[in-house]
């Protein structure tokens, strides 16, 4: 009988029943998210996107393991974050970026941005976008030579990016407004039809948005993240890109460009919605997607660089506490705002 | 890049360096906060730990406290002697010098000694764990070994050793932050001169001590009977009286319960590097699996 | 008179695994006495009951063995005849100790004389039915175990226009209250005019949760005849729909105001078990002196609810549902999500024992804790509308303003941000010792 012999039994608080769920569930669920943009990445872009994901993925997690040792923490890697970062790192590098350079971003990503503040829980920032943002401004020659996709030789030869190079349709739009042309990409229905597949130049990850839709529909099934900063994220560039189109069509591209172009899919599905950094309640997530939209679009009209998701979704992370403090629900039995 | 331009930027860029340090230097004159010399002197005497076991918020607190509130010159015991003396004549006050006083965990019933009764599985830490089902340990006033006591140690000097914690009295600062923070209360404040203690704080009967633990007081009397005053009984728990020295050191092997220890330094010398929490699993603080 | 969907429902709450059908069509079955009952004389909340019998004493089924000692607190009786073998003190379920008096039972079972039941209560003044409850030694059986005479009485100022009778059951494998309301569905409803004749409310509702089919059918044909505004409200099934102001939000749609009591809102919530024990105090005159539990888990042999007197030993019970079948990790008083974990089988039933549960290695699990990974997932279960990931953070730093802030008093303890948390966070157990913490400062602060 149990009662008799010397078995211990588990005492704990309670409650002695747990839904399942764990991080690194979360975090398998977002890697298999990512395999659909995954596959198609190495579609158009051949060996060098295997080569950068396999670098920014080893990196990170290796970056992980000696900080934690260094900082004599347990090993830490097992919960599949820093997987997860190497693979959103990887998507917003273009195909030539060297591995050394790709190394960088892994290291900066990952030691700085997310193990000095403490680990996983504690970073204010996203590191994957801290990670590109440091390359970006490091060395931005590298991190803006773009390539056309499917390039003949992609999975027969590394050489191929050399010589190659060719703008983004954002880059494009945003060198034909400095010089005052207007705005030169054509824009028709193959046009739509390749921004959604992923026919276009650009960072390995961010080209295809049916892929990305896809495994954001996925996240969405596995409650791994709420629709709320992806809609209004995505709902406020389309609706600042129409206004803004309706005023100047000429200086302004259609919604849907905005829409299929650039990071914005990855941005808004994967960046921005990643939890550690985004509000916790749902009007605070709203608040925050409709911020990244009109910071992005805001960027993409007004600013320096082409592409403004990386700093918009940043400079919400920056005010995320704000809006936590600013979005606590009313209690149940108490009026709004008393304690 | 022409040397104009060097020369315009690097001289306007020192020029602003320039006002701002002379505005700086001006403002540390003319606005500076006047303090009294008094209490500086003060400060510098006292150690700078900043450990609040004096019961103020730091040294300059206490500094303060000692000049313009008349506080106890007595009170800063990681200072000792010494500094008793310097602020005794600082202040001009004549200082009766205690004998400094080390903490000591009064439990010895570590993992070989006391078993536990169930596998906790929760908060890593001793007040959340005797909260749930009253403790691990059958013993119920024993030591849980889940280093609150060593965490609020501000220098380390705690060691969980085998599931107790231990003081290492050559380390202790006596500032006395880890009294208050076991939740049995079997920290005590004790002179440093007296290495003999009675390592348990069971209140219960003989045989139900004896089915909790192999080191644990069984109420017996012996030390009373042999060493006289040195030991008093509180109920069934034999207890020292630190006010009189043990004569014979005998008596630790004389005890029938085997509570008696003679600690000290010979005994525990402090390892290079102390650990002064329960092993980090996975995770931070939390899973409290007992393996030795 | 129909059975009705609740119109409200409370935002949050889990859908944990239920296990109901281990014991839910096992009829309540009488247990044999036990060789030692030990009764303990803190069954209930509030100030625990003063001894009045001695060592060697004869008692006899129903007597008064401790007397009531305070206005919130309540009498114990003897739950069988016999010998007192001893009056000494024990480990209660929380890990606080209690004196507790051990009886032989004689195997005669005789009941106290003079016990007798008030046949025209329906004439009675409510106040004399309170007293007769009172010394009936009720207490809240659905768990909580507050003095139920206490709860009849609300102040003159506090009208009670709502009677809600709490049969939601909400926690997983446990199954008593369902048992209940199907095989005493009538007595029960004696049990619910009785009271609403104490309080003068004008309105009645059941609570069921909808995952109680039988239950519902059973009380619809019970109160078939019912006068005046009475009526069954079938609650959608999901934990805590049980917790009182969850319950009442969800029958009612009023909230209960934090700090504040049911009767705040003119509402008062018994649970059906309760209600049982006030029909047995004023018809038949006896006291509490025994409930149903429900022993249930997958390594039992035969899960069942059972009829045991009070200070029944849990070894005892086990016994009678047949041993163990399987190997065991964690036993728990109650259920999963609110039941306290035993460290062995040495403890007795009380007034509040609902559930006995076993539970196997590959059932439970033992945690590590993760940092918080602000996924939100607790602040969509909790029903209380808390942010258990911001309170939990702030208890680990122990920055008990910040949590009083934030509102810690308000936690219900019901588990369920802990059961979501995909980090395994210890939330709970940081919102007691955070609770215990803030109220010690408040009684710190007061007595300055």
């Amino acid at each position: 009988m149990a009662d008799q012999d010397t078995t211990q039994y588990i005492v704990s608080t309670n409650p002695h029943a747990h839904s399942g769920a764990s991080v690194q569930r979360i975090m398998l669920d977002v890697i298999i998210a990512l395999v659909p943009a995954l596959l198609l990445s190495f579609h158009y872009f051949g060996w060098h996107a295997v080569r950068l994901v396999t670098v920014c993925v080893v990196g990170c997690v290796v970056t992980e393991a000696l900080c934690r040792k260094l900082m004599g923490r347990d090993l830490g890697i097992f919960d599949l974050s820093a997987v997860v970062t190497g693979l959103l790192l990887a998507f917003n590098l273009p195909p030539s970026l060297p591995s050394g350079m790709a190394l960088v971003g892994c290291i900066f990503a990952i030691a700085i941005a997310k193990q000095l503040f403490g680990g996983i829980g504690y970073n204010p920032f996203n590191p994957a976008l801290i990670g590109r943002v440091a390359l970006l401004v490091s060395f931005p020659v590298a991190m803006t030579k773009w390539h056309a996709p499917l390039n003949a030789a992609r999975w027969t030869a590394l050489s191929w990016i050399d010589g190659t190079t060719t703008a983004t349709p954002l880059g494009a739009v945003k060198t034909a407004l400095a010089t005052n042309q207007t705005c030169p990409v054509t824009w028709g229905n193959t046009s739509m039809l390749n921004y959604l597949l992923g026919n276009m130049s650009g960072c390995i990850g961010e080209v295809s948005a049916l892929a990305l839709i896809l495994g954001g529909l996925y996240l969405l099934y596995r409650r791994c993240i709420s629709w709320h900063i992806p809609v209004a994220y995505i709902g406020t560039v389309a609706i600042f890109a129409a206004i803004l189109r309706i005023a100047q069509p000429d200086a302004n591209m259609p919604v849907l460009f905005h829409l299929l172009s650039g990071g914005l899919m990855l941005g808004a599905i994967f960046m921005a919605t990643d939890m550690v950094t985004s509000p916790l309640t749902k009007q605070g997530m709203l608040i925050f997607g409709v911020g990244c939209g009109l910071l992005t679009m805001i960027i993409r009209r007004w600013g320096g660089y082409p592409e403004g998701v990386s700093f918009a979704i940043i400079l919400m992370n920056s005010i995320t506490p704000l809006i936590n403090r600013a979005t606590r629900p009313r209690v149940f039995g108490r009026k709004r705002g008393t304690s | 890049m022409d040397i104009n331009t060097i020369l315009i930027t690097a001289g306007a860029i020192g020029g602003v360096g320039l006002v701002c340090g002379t505005a700086l230097a001006l403002a540390a004159k003319f606005l500076a906060v006047k303090e009294d010399p008094r209490v500086e002197a003060m400060e510098e005497i006292l150690p700078g730990a900043n450990c609040g076991g004096c019961g103020f918020a730091g040294c300059a607190d206490y500094a303060k406290a000692i000049i313009n509130d008349g506080a106890a010159i007595n009170l800063c015991a990681p200072g000792g002697a010494e500094v008793l003396d310097a602020i005794a004549k600082a202040m001009g006050i004549e200082a009766s010098v205690e004998e400094k006083k080390v903490a000591v965990v009064m439990c010895a019933g570590d993992s070989d000694k006391a078993p536990r009764k169930h596998l906790y599985n929760g908060v890593a830490d001793c007040t959340a764990a005797a909260a749930v089902a009253g403790g691990d340990k059958v013993c119920r006033y024993g030591c849980l070994g889940y280093g609150s006591c060593a965490n609020v140690c501000p220098v380390g000097a705690i060691e969980i050793k085998k599931g107790v914690a231990i003081v290492h009295p050559e380390l202790c600062i006596s500032c006395g932050a880890c009294v208050s923070a076991c939740p049995r209360n079997l920290i005590k404040m004790v002179p440093i001169s007296r290495t003999i203690h009675v390592l348990c704080s069971s209140k219960d009967k003989g045989p139900v001590v004896k089915k909790a633990c192999q080191v644990g007081c069984i109420g017996c009397r012996m030390c009373v009977k042999l060493a006289g005053d040195a030991f008093e009984m509180d109920g069934f728990l034999a207890r020292r009286n630190y006010d009189i020295p043990v004569e014979n050191e005998g008596i630790v092997e004389k005890c029938p319960g085997k509570c008696i220890i003679k600690r000290g330094d010979s005994e525990d010398p402090a390892p290079a590097k102390p650990e002064t929490a329960p092993e980090q699993t996975e995770g931070e603080a939390s899973e409290t699996k007992r393996e030795g | 008179m129909k059975a009705i969907p609740a119109k409200f429902k409370v935002n949050g709450g889990i859908h944990p695994a239920y296990h109901k059908e281990l014991a839910r069509d096992k009829a309540i079955e009488n247990m044999p006495i036990p060789a030692l009952l030990s009764v303990s004389m803190s069954q209930h909340l509030g100030a625990p009951a003063n001894p009045i019998v001695k060592k060697g004493d004869s008692v006899l089924r129903g007597q008064l063995i401790g007397e009531t000692a305070g206005f919130i607190s309540a009498a114990v009786h003897a739950p069988s005849s016999g010998t007192v073998k001893a009056v000494s003190e024990a480990p209660t379920a929380m890990g606080t100790t209690a004196a507790i008096v051990v009886i032989e039972p004689d195997g005669e079972d005789t009941w106290i004389e003079g016990l007798e039941g008030i046949a025209d209560w329906q004439s009675t003044a409510p106040k004399t039915l309170v007293e007769k409850i009172a010394a009936a030694g009720i207490a809240g059986m659905g768990g909580a175990g507050f003095p139920t005479h206490v709860k009849l009485s609300p102040p003159p100022d506090k009208p009670i226009d709502t009677l809600i009778l709490n049969g939601a059951e909400c926690e997983p494998y446990l199954t008593a209250d369902h048992r209940l309301m199907i095989e005493r569905a009538d007595t029960i409803w004696v049990g619910c005019q009785i009271i609403r004749k104490i309080l003068g409310a004008t309105t009645v509702r059941i609570a069921i949760e909808d995952n109680k089919p039988e239950a519902i059918a059973a009380m619809e044909q019970a109160m078939a005849n019912a006068e005046g505004d009475v009526g069954i409200t079938v609650l959608k099934t999901e934990y805590p729909q049980g917790a009182e102001k969850q319950q009442i939000f969800a029958t009612t749609g009023r909230e209960v105001p934090s700090g504040k009591l049911p009767m705040d809102v003119g509402c008062v919530v018994e649970n059906v078990g309760t209600t049982l024990a006030v029909w047995d105090a004023i018809v038949n005159g006896k006291p509490l002196t025994e409930r149903v539990t429900t022993v249930t888990g997958h390594p039992v042999a035969e899960p069942r609810n059972v009829l045991n007197r009070i200070g029944t030993p849990y070894s005892d019970l086990l016994a009678f549902c047949g041993g163990l079948k399987g190997d065991v990790a964690k036993i728990i008083s109650g259920g999963p999500m609110m039941g306290l974990a035993q460290p062995g089988l040495d403890a007795t039933t009380t007034k509040t024992t609902s559930g006995l549960l076993f539970l196997a290695p590959q059932e439970t699990q033992t945690f590590n804790s993760m940092p918080c990974i602000a996924c939100g997932r607790c602040i969509e279960a909790c029903p209380m509308y808390l942010v258990p990931a911001e309170l939990s953070q702030m208890l680990e730093a122990e920055d008990y303003e910040a949590a009083e802030e934030l509102n810690v008093l308000d936690c219900i303890e019901c588990g369920c941000c802990a059961f979501a948390c995909p980090a395994h966070r210890p939330l709970v157990q940081h919102m007691k010792q955070g609770k215990s913490k803030v109220m010690l400062k408040r009684r710190q602060a007061q007595k300055k």
